[in-house]
């Protein structure tokens, strides 16, 4: 292989342009990124660097000495993939051909339509987006969070912090039930009531009231509450639409084999847009964690450099952590499909539990809350059980 | 300066064991019995090493992803950049030392800031 693209530089294609340079390839590295920034790390967005305690300096993925000897095309979106000649079509009219791509274009959050041009109304994906709320949350006011994911939970934990009014808002009766189950949502969103505050459950959202600026947030079952600022957290979807004609398999993603391989050889795809095949789970998913997409792109490039030569190996069960109101929030493995959780160490009052997720009575994930050593070992145990 | 921080027999292998000082310093005794000493605090974010993932002679913070070389201190991806400091062990009478390094610790920024007396 002589040239190589990464298109997206976050943190997927950066860890993809550093494994292709560990794995050997010498030849030329172009890493393409539709944002004018640098690498930087997004976790931190809405925590420290929200609340004003990390700089931006501090996000830099990359260490000052730190020479991929790659091409950085920034500030450029890819807007199209010629499959058969991997030529990836730039916005601005020209185009690089390689031998190899690595799609790493992420996903983007949703909103809430007929919002757009309303001030006051954010999403939370990107450094430009953090900047423009962390600038309003200083102004303080009433703050309402649309979803109770982990993002909105994170943005209402740090506004709180800064000493706003905040309300939450999620459509479904308990919020993290999907990523947690019932149980362990329940106890984990219990955070917002014990510092004040509000979770509204089972309700959804309407629309948005205001002229220029929005000033209340109506929720379907006729409420309205008075917002200064809104932050939609409802998912993000991912960013494969510059594929559509390539050749490449879509749905929810980029459709990828258990190694990020795409249908087209010479392809492969890592991070938030890829769909990787789960052999365990006979399935296909994405996982939007910073970890996948840290770890996943040393598997996908090893195919690449191989053409597939050699077998995939297992991934690590999949790994997130959150912190809110101190605490500190830390999950492995997949709660779907188990059928008990049980709280094995620690009281859930006290917001301070170890839980294990089993399945027939194998464990299949682990959820700790301020248990960072005992959530470790059996991270661990579920990784080498796998 | 040099330090006592516990019997060789007491640190199975596997295992890690934390001296409370500050800042923290953590031994590791490995799988294959070596003994090293390292900062305890990831350079990234306030997380004891002692609590993290022991793989040959790396240690996996217990928070986020990155490994530190026990060996060196080296620091093997994001979210940390910089590496943490070692130490020299010595075991005398079956018990451990630590030679406390001379450098500066690489503290992450909350902490850093915590120590300097200003914001956390």
């Amino acid at each position: 292989m002589r040239t190589v693209a990464v298109v997206g530089a976050s943190l997927a294609g950066l860890s993809a342009a550093r494994s292709l340079r560990k794995q050997g390839y010498d030849g030329r590295l172009v890493v393409i990124g539709d944002e004018l920034h640098r690498p930087y790390d997004r976790p931190p967005l809405s925590k420290e660097f929200l609340a004003g305690s990390l700089a931006e300096a501090d996000l830099a993925l990359e260490p000052d000495a730190e020479d991929l000897r790659a091409e950085w095309l920034l500030g450029v979106r890819a807007v199209g993939l010629d499959g058969p000649q991997r030529a990836v079509r730039l916005a601005d009219g020209s185009e690089v051909r390689a031998d190899g791509v690595v799609i790493a274009t992420g996903a983007a959050a949703r909103t809430l339509p007929g919002t757009d041009g309303l001030a006051g109304v954010h999403t939370l994906r990107t450094l430009d987006d953090a900047r423009a709320l962390r600038d309003e949350l200083t102004l303080g006011g009433r703050l309402v969070v649309i979803g109770g994911g982990f993002i909105g939970a994170e943005v209402a934990s740090t506004a709180y912090a800064l000493g706003l009014d905040v309300t939450v808002v999620e459509a479904a009766p308990t919020p993290l039930a999907g990523p947690l189950g019932e149980t362990m949502g329940t106890i984990v969103s219990a955070l917002h009531a014990d510092h004040g505050v509000r979770l509204l459950c089972g309700v959804g959202v309407k629309g948005l009231s205001g002229e220029s600026r929005v000033d209340a947030v109506l929720l379907e079952d006729g409420r309205s509450v008075p917002a200064d600022i809104v932050v939609v957290g409802v998912g993000a979807r991912p960013c494969v639409e510059w594929l559509a004609g390539s050749g490449i398999e879509l749905d929810d993603g980029v459709k990828c084999g258990a190694d990020g391989r795409t249908g087209l050889a010479g392809v492969v795809a890592v991070g938030d847009c890829a769909s990787w095949y789960d052999p365990r789970a006979g399935l296909h998913r994405r996982v939007e964690h910073w970890t996948g997409a840290r770890e996943r792109p040393d598997a996908a490039v090893t195919a690449l450099l191989a053409g597939g030569a050699v077998e995939p190996s297992a991934p690590r069960p999949p790994y997130f952590w959150s912190d809110q109101y101190g605490v500190k929030i830390q999950f492995a493995g997949h709660a779907a499909g188990a059928d008990s959780v049980t709280i094995e160490e620690g009281a859930r009052d006290d917001r301070n539990v170890l839980a294990v997720y089993r399945r027939s009575g194998h464990p299949v994930a682990v959820l700790g809350m301020n248990q960072p050593r005992l959530f470790m070992r059996w991270r661990k145990q579920l990784a080498t059980a796998a | 300066m040099m330090i006592p921080a516990c019997r060789l027999v007491d640190l199975p292998r596997g295992e890690a064991y934390r001296l409370d000082i500050d800042p923290p310093v953590s031994v590791f005794h490995t799988d294959d019995g070596e003994v090293f000493a390292i900062d305890d605090t990831c350079t990234h974010q306030d997380a004891s090493l002692a609590d993290g993932w022991l793989e040959g002679c790396e240690v996996e913070c217990p928070l986020h992803a990155s490994k530190f070389d026990l060996r060196t201190g080296a620091v093997d991806a994001p979210p940390a950049k910089r590496p943490v400091r070692t130490h020299e062990v010595h075991v005398e009478d079956g018990m451990i030392y630590v030679q406390l390094s001379l450098d500066a610790p690489n503290l992450p920024p909350c902490v850093a800031a915590r120590l300097a007396g200003g914001p956390a």
